[in-house]
C-alpha cells in the first residue's frame, strides 16, 4: 500500500517532468558546470570565481542567445581548449569504462559474493562444513512450527532478535 | 642553530626507528622478550626526537628565524601568531614534519597501551609501525630537507599561502585528518602482524577495534571540517568539488567505513577474513596513496604542495606495502577459510556482505574517477579532467543504494531473517518514505532525484528512529524508570549498536542536507552602484558602500551588502577582498548569513569578486544555499556516534573481566569479548 | 576460500612454510593489479600535471577577430594581414611576465617588422587605461595594442593566462603557441620556420 503510494507518486513526477522551460541563467549555468575553468585546479566554470570563468560564463550566454546548443558550446570550447575542458569522461571508448565502474564493480562483487556463498550452502548442506547450524534458530516463517500462534512466533523472533541485536 | 637541531633529530629519529624495526622483528622471531621490551621502550625516545625536530621548527617559526627557508618561505614578521603556528603543517616539508610527529605519537600510544599485556601480535605489529615511521622520517631527512638553510637570511619572510592563512579552521581540519589518516596505521600494523604470525583469527580485529574506531572518528571530522573550510574560504558557495585532494581523503573513508561494518561479520561469524585483511590493506593503502597524490604532483589540485622529489619514494613505499598486504593474504588464503557460511542473504550478515560490495564499488568508482585522466593520458595520450558531472552521477545511485540497505540492516537478525519479518518491522519507515514522497509530489516538487532520496532519507530515519526507541522501550520494561535513564541505560549497554544507529542518522542528516542544498541553490552574479539593490531569493539585498582596513598582514576591502526582507532590514553580509604582499591576486572572504528555522536554512552567502573606482560599484556573487547547514549537523552527529561507539565500557572490578589483551592465547572468549566491544 | 575444510584452531599449528606452485600462482595474481597501478602512477610522475593542452590549436585556421587599436582607435582585422606571418601576443599591464616579455617582442619586431612580419598584441583582462600606463613608461609601444572587451578573441584562441604568443603563418593558420614568456630565439625560431612554409 504505502510502496504502491510512493511509486505512484515518482511516477508522477516523472511523467510531468520539471516544470517549466529553464530560465537564460539556469541553461548557462547547466552548461559552464560541466566545464573545467582553465585556469583553477578543479572547479567548473559555474563555480569557479576567477576572471577567465566570468568571461566564459558571459561567452556562453551570448551564445545561448545565438541559439547555439548546449553541444555546440562544449564543441567549441573543446576545439579551444581540448577534450580536457569537458569535466566527463566521454561516452565512448575507454570513456565507457570509467562510466560503467560502478556497475562493474558492483556486478563483479555480487557475482563473487554469490558464488562463495552458494558453494559454502552447498558445502554445509552436503554436512562438509561439520557444523549444522540450521537447527539452533527458527526463523519466524518456518513451517515446521505450526503449533504456535502469530503472536507466540512474533514473541519468539523477539527475544531471539533481542539476543542478538543486544550483543 | 635550528636548522642543526632540527636535522640531527631527524636524522637520529631515523636511526631510532631503524632500530625499533629491527628489534621488534627480531625480537619476536627469537622470542626474545628482552629484545621487544627494547623495541617497546625506544617508543619513547622516537617520539621524544621527533617532538623536538617539530618543536625546534615552531620556535623558529615565531622567533622569526628566517635563515631557515621553510620559516621564509611560510611566515612573516606580520602574520599574527595564531597564523604563525599554522604556519607548521601550510606547506608541504612542515606537514610531514606533524604527520611524523602523529604517527610517532600512535606508535608511543601502542606502546603504553600493551606495555603489560601483550598479544602475540604484538612485536610484530610494533615493528610493522617502526616499518612505517621509518619511511615518513626518511622522506623528511632525504626528500623535503624541511630544516633547510638560505645562505643569506631574508629581512622578512613570505608569509602563508594567503589561502591558508584565511581561516581559523586551518587550525583544526589538517591534525583531524591526520590524525584519521595516520590513525589506520594501528589497525593495519595488527592486520599485518596477523599475517606474519598466523594468528588470524578475529584478535587482530578486537585488539584493534576502537583504535580504528578512534581513527575512523577524526577522518570523518576531519572531512566535515574540510568541507566547512572550503565553504566558508573559497567563495565559490560550496562545499565539494570533487577535487582529487578531497577523493583521496574520501577514498579512505569509504574503505574504512565498509571495514568497519565487516569486521563485525567476522567477530560474530567467523566469516570475510580475507576481505577484512584486504579492506585494512587498502586502507592503509589509500592514505599512503592519497599523500603520493597530493605531494608526489601527480594530479592537479587544490591542495598540491610545490614540486618535491618525494614522488617516486612514496610509489615505492605504496609498491612495498601493497605487494606485501596483498601478497601475504594471498600466500595465507588457504588459512583464511570462513568458520560458517552465510545461511541467508536476508540477514545482518547479508546487508552487511552488500553494503560493503556497495562501499567497494563506490570507492573503486571514486579511485577510477581520480586516476581516469592518468590512464587516459596513459592509454590515449590525451588529457582529459574528471569532475563533478562524473562523479554526481556515478556515486549518487550506489549512495541511494547503501541509503536503503542502512535502513533495513539494523532490523534484522544475525543469521536468520526472513521477508515477512522484515516487511512487519519496516511497517513505519515504509510509510513515512511513502507519505515523504506523496507530501513532496502533491507540493508541486518536481526533482526525481530528489524526491527519491528525501523519501528514501525518511524511511532509513524512521527505521533507525524505531529501532532506537524499541531499545529504550525493552531497557525501560525490563529495568523500569524514566525514559531518559531508559535511553542512557540501553546505550550504556550497548555502545556498539546505539552508536551506529546514531552514525546512521547523522548520515541521513547529510544526505538530507545534500540533496536539499543541492536541488534548491540558486545563484546570482550582480553588479552593483553603491545604494543601488538586487532582489536575490526571496530578498533585496542593497549595495551601501566598501570600506578599507589595513592589518599588518594584510589589507582588507570589506563591502557591505544589507539584506531587505519586506521593507525592513533583516540582516548585514559583509564579504571582503583580501590583498597580500606576497600574492598579486586578491582572496575573497565570503560573507554568510546563516539559516535559521524561520527562513526554511536558507543561507545567504556573497562573495566580492571586484570592486571597481574605490567601491562606487562592486561585483557579487550571491548564492541561496538552503539547508546546507545540516550538513555539518549530520557530520557531528555522526562524529557523535563514533564517540558513543568508542566510548570505554566501564570496567567492572578487577579480576571480574579480563582485559582482551590477556586474550592472546588461542581461544577467542566470546563474551568477554563482546563486554570489551 | 578455496579449501572447503573447517579449519580447526589454525593458530596452534605451526604455520605451513611449503610455497607450493599453486600458492606462489595466487600471489602472483594478486599482484597484477598492484602493479598496474603503480605502472600507471609511475607513468604520473613523469608528468606536469598542471600544463594545459595546446595540440587542439596547431594547424587550425587562425579565428579572425574585428578589435580596435588603442593607439590609433581605428579597427583591426587579423584577415587583413593575409599573406603575411603574424605574432599575436596575450598580455596584461598587471602581469609581471609580460613586463619581462616586451623587449624580446622589441626586439623581434625592430628586427622582423620591416620584413613584413606583423606584430600584434592583444589585451587580456586589463583596461585601455593600464596599458596606457604600461606605455607611457619609456616602453616601446609601436605595432597594433588591441582591445579585446570580454574577451572572447583571447577564448577564441584558448588562452588561459598571460603572456601568451601564437604564431600565425601567411596562410592564416595557427602554427604554433607559446605558453608564458616567449624569449627572442623562440620569436626568431618561430618566424623563420613560418616564412620556410611559405618558400
Amino acid at each position: 500500500m504505502a510502496v504502491g503510494i510512493a511509486v505512484a507518486a515518482l511516477v508522477a513526477v516523472a511523467a510531468r517532468g520539471s516544470a517549466g522551460p529553464p530560465t537564460l541563467q539556469e541553461r548557462v549555468h547547466d552548461i559552464a558546470e560541466g566545464l573545467r575553468c582553465p585556469v583553477c585546479q578543479n572547479l567548473s566554470v559555474a563555480d569557479s570565481p576567477s576572471r577567465l570563468a566570468q568571461q566564459m560564463r558571459a561567452d556562453i550566454a551570448l551564445r545561448l542567445r545565438q541559439g547555439q546548443t548546449g553541444q555546440q558550446i562544449d564543441a567549441f570550447f573543446t576545439a579551444k581548449y581540448g577534450r580536457w575542458i569537458l569535466l566527463s569522461p566521454a561516452a565512448g571508448g575507454i570513456g565507457l569504462f570509467a562510466w560503467f565502474a560502478p556497475v562493474l564493480a558492483v556486478a563483479a562483487g555480487a557475482g563473487l559474493a554469490w558464488t562463495i556463498v552458494r558453494r559454502k550452502r552447498r558445502l554445509a548442506v552436503a554436512g562438509v562444513d561439520g557444523v549444522d547450524e540450521m537447527d539452533d534458530v527458527a526463523p519466524v516463517d518456518d513451517a515446521d512450527s505450526p503449533k504456535l500462534t502469530d503472536s507466540e512466533r512474533r514473541e519468539i523472533q523477539r527475544e531471539i532478535d533481542r539476543l542478538d541485536t543486544d550483543e | 642553530m635550528a636548522s642543526v637541531i632540527g636535522t640531527f633529530a631527524l636524522f637520529l629519529a631515523l636511526a631510532v626507528a631503524a632500530y625499533g624495526a629491527v628489534a621488534s622483528f627480531v625480537g619476536a622471531r627469537s622470542r626474545n622478550a628482552l629484545m621487544v621490551e627494547s623495541a617497546r621502550t625506544t617508543a619513547w625516545s622516537l617520539t621524544a626526537l621527533v617532538l623536538i625536530a617539530n618543536v625546534t621548527m615552531l620556535v623558529a617559526i615565531l622567533a622569526n628565524d628566517f635563515s631557515l627557508r621553510y620559516v621564509a618561505e611560510n611566515s612573516s614578521r606580520e602574520t599574527p601568531t595564531f597564523f604563525k603556528v599554522l604556519a607548521l603543517w601550510s606547506a608541504d616539508q612542515g606537514s610531514l614534519l606533524l604527520w611524523n610527529l602523529v604517527l610517532s605519537g600512535y606508535l608511543l600510544a601502542v606502546a603504553i597501551r600493551f606495555r603489560r599485556r601483550r598479544p602475540e601480535t604484538f612485536p610484530w605489529a610494533l615493528g610493522v609501525m617502526y616499518v612505517v615511521s621509518a619511511f615518513y622520517l626518511l622522506l623528511v631527512t632525504v626528500a623535503t630537507h624541511p630544516f633547510g638553510t638560505l645562505a643569506r637570511a631574508p629581512r622578512d619572510g613570505r608569509g602563508p599561502l594567503p589561502l591558508l592563512q584565511n581561516h581559523p579552521l586551518m587550525a583544526a581540519h589538517p591534525p583531524m585528518l591526520y590524525l584519521g589518516f595516520i590513525g589506520m596505521t594501528v589497525p593495519f600494523a595488527f592486520g599485518m602482524a596477523a599475517l606474519f604470525t598466523g594468528r588470524l583469527s578475529d584478535q587482530w580485529i578486537r585488539i584493534t577495534r576502537r583504535w580504528t574506531m578512534f581513527a575512523w572518528v577524526c577522518l570523518t571530522a576531519g572531512l566535515f571540517l574540510g568541507s566547512l573550510w572550503s565553504y566558508s574560504v573559497l567563495g565559490w558557495g560550496g562545499y565539494w568539488a570533487w577535487d582529487p585532494v578531497e577523493n583521496i581523503a574520501l577514498l579512505p573513508w569509504l574503505a574504512s567505513t565498509a571495514f568497519l561494518h565487516s569486521v563485525m561479520v567476522q567477530e560474530r561469524r567467523g566469516m570475510l577474513k580475507v576481505w577484512n585483511l584486504s579492506l585494512i590493506v587498502a586502507t592503509f593503502g589509500l592514505t599512503v596513496f592519497g599523500t603520493f597524490l597530493t605531494r608526489g604532483s601527480i594530479l592537479s589540485s587544490v591542495h598540491s604542495f610545490a614540486q618535491s622529489a618525494v614522488g617516486p619514494m612514496y610509489l615505492a613505499f605504496l609498491l612495498i606495502v601493497l605487494c606485501a598486504g596483498f601478497g601475504l593474504i594471498a600466500a595465507r588464503s588457504k588459512q583464511l577459510a570462513g568458520e560458517s557460511h552465510i545461511d541467508r542473504l536476508v540477514s545482518r550478515e547479508g546487508v552487511f556482505l552488500g553494503n560493503n560490495i556497495l562501499l567497494a564499488a563506490l570507492t573503486f568508482t571514486v579511485l577510477i574517477g581520480t586516476v581516469f585522466p592518468l590512464l587516459n593520458e596513459a592509454l590515449t595520450g590525451t588529457k582529459v579532467s574528471v569532475g563533478g558531472p562524473y562523479f554526481d552521477r556515478t556515486a549518487a545511485p550506489v549512495m541511494l543504494l547503501l541509503l536503503f540497505l542502512m535502513g533495513i540492516g539494523p532490523l534484522l537478525p544475525w543469521r536468520v531473517g526472513s521477508a515477512r519479518y522484515l516487511l512487519q518491522r519496516l511497517k513505519w519507515p515504509v510509510w513515512a518514505g511513502a507519505l515523504t514522497i506523496a507530501g513532496m509530489v502533491v507540493t508541486g516538487v518536481r526533482h526525481w532525484a530528489a524526491v527519491a532520496a528525501f523519501g528514501l532519507a525518511a524511511f532509513v530515519g524512521v527505521a533507525t528512529i524505531v529501532e532506537m526507541a524499541r531499545g529504550v522501550r525493552a531497557q525501560r520494561r525490563a529495568f523500569g524508570g524514566g525514559v531518559a535513564r531508559s535511553a542512557f541505560g540501553a546505550v550504556s549497554r550497548n555502545r556498539r549498536l546505539y552508536g551506529g544507529l546514531v552514525a546512521h542518522l547523522g548520515l541521513v542528516i547529510v544526505i538530507v542536507a545534500i540533496t536539499w542544498s543541492s536541488t534548491y541553490a540558486s545563484q546570482k552574479e550582480v553588479t552593483l552602484a553603491r545604494g543601488a539593490s538586487t532582489s536575490f531569493a526571496g530578498y533585496e539585498l542593497k549595495y551601501t558602500g566598501a570600506a578599507v582596513r589595513p592589518e599588518p598582514q594584510r589589507t582588507v576591502f570589506v563591502a557591505t551588502l544589507q539584506i531587505i526582507k519586506d521593507g525592513r532590514t533583516v540582516g548585514v553580509l559583509i564579504p571582503s577582498l583580501n590583498f597580500y604582499p606576497s600574492s598579486q591576486d586578491p582572496i575573497g572572504t565570503p560573507s554568510i548569513s546563516k539559516g535559521t528555522p524561520f527562513n526554511g536554512f536558507h543561507d545567504l552567502y556573497a562573495s566580492l569578486q571586484t570592486l571597481a573606482k574605490k567601491g562606487t560599484s562592486a561585483t557579487f556573487r550571491m548564492f541561496s544555499n538552503p539547508g546546507v547547514m545540516w550538513l555539518w549537523v549530520g557530520g557531528a552527529v555522526i562524529v557523535l556516534g563514533g564517540i558513543i561507539a568508542l566510548w570505554p565500557v566501564r570496567r567492572r572490578p578487577p579480576g571480574a573481566v579480563p582485559d582482551v589483551a590477556t586474550t592472546a592465547s588461542e581461544e577467542p572468549d566470546r563474551v568477554e569479548a563482546e563486554v570489551t566491544a | 576460500m578455496t579449501d572447503a575444510q573447517p579449519e580447526p584452531r589454525q593458530e596452534s599449528q605451526p604455520v605451513p612454510q611449503r610455497w607450493t606452485d599453486r600458492r606462489w600462482r595466487v600471489v602472483v595474481i594478486s599482484l597484477v593489479p598492484v602493479l598496474l597501478l603503480a605502472a600507471l602512477l609511475g607513468f604520473g610522475l613523469g608528468r606536469n600535471p598542471r600544463a594545459t593542452p595546446q595540440a587542439q590549436l596547431i594547424g587550425k585556421p587562425a579565428p579572425d577577430f574585428a578589435l580596435k587599436d588603442m593607439h590609433t582607435g581605428k579597427t583591426v582585422h587579423l584577415s587583413d594581414f593575409r599573406g603575411h606571418p603574424v605574432v599575436l601576443n596575450f598580455w596584461a599591464s598587471w602581469c609581471v611576465d609580460c613586463s619581462v616579455e616586451h623587449p624580446n617582442l622589441v626586439g623581434a619586431w625592430q628586427r622582423f617588422g620591416n620584413e613584413g612580419t606583423v606584430f600584434l598584441s592583444v589585451l587580456y583582462q586589463d583596461t585601455p587605461a593600464g596599458a596606457a600606463g604600461f606605455c607611457s613608461k619609456g616602453v616601446v609601444c609601436e605595432w597594433p595594442d588591441l582591445y579585446d572587451p570580454g574577451g572572447r578573441t583571447a577564448l577564441n584562441y584558448g588562452v588561459t593566462g598571460v603572456p601568451e604568443t601564437v604564431f600565425i603563418t601567411p596562410d592564416g593558420r595557427i602554427a604554433a603557441k607559446q605558453i608564458s614568456v616567449a624569449s627572442y630565439p623562440l620569436i626568431e625560431r618561430r618566424i623563420h620556420q613560418m616564412a620556410g612554409e611559405r618558400a
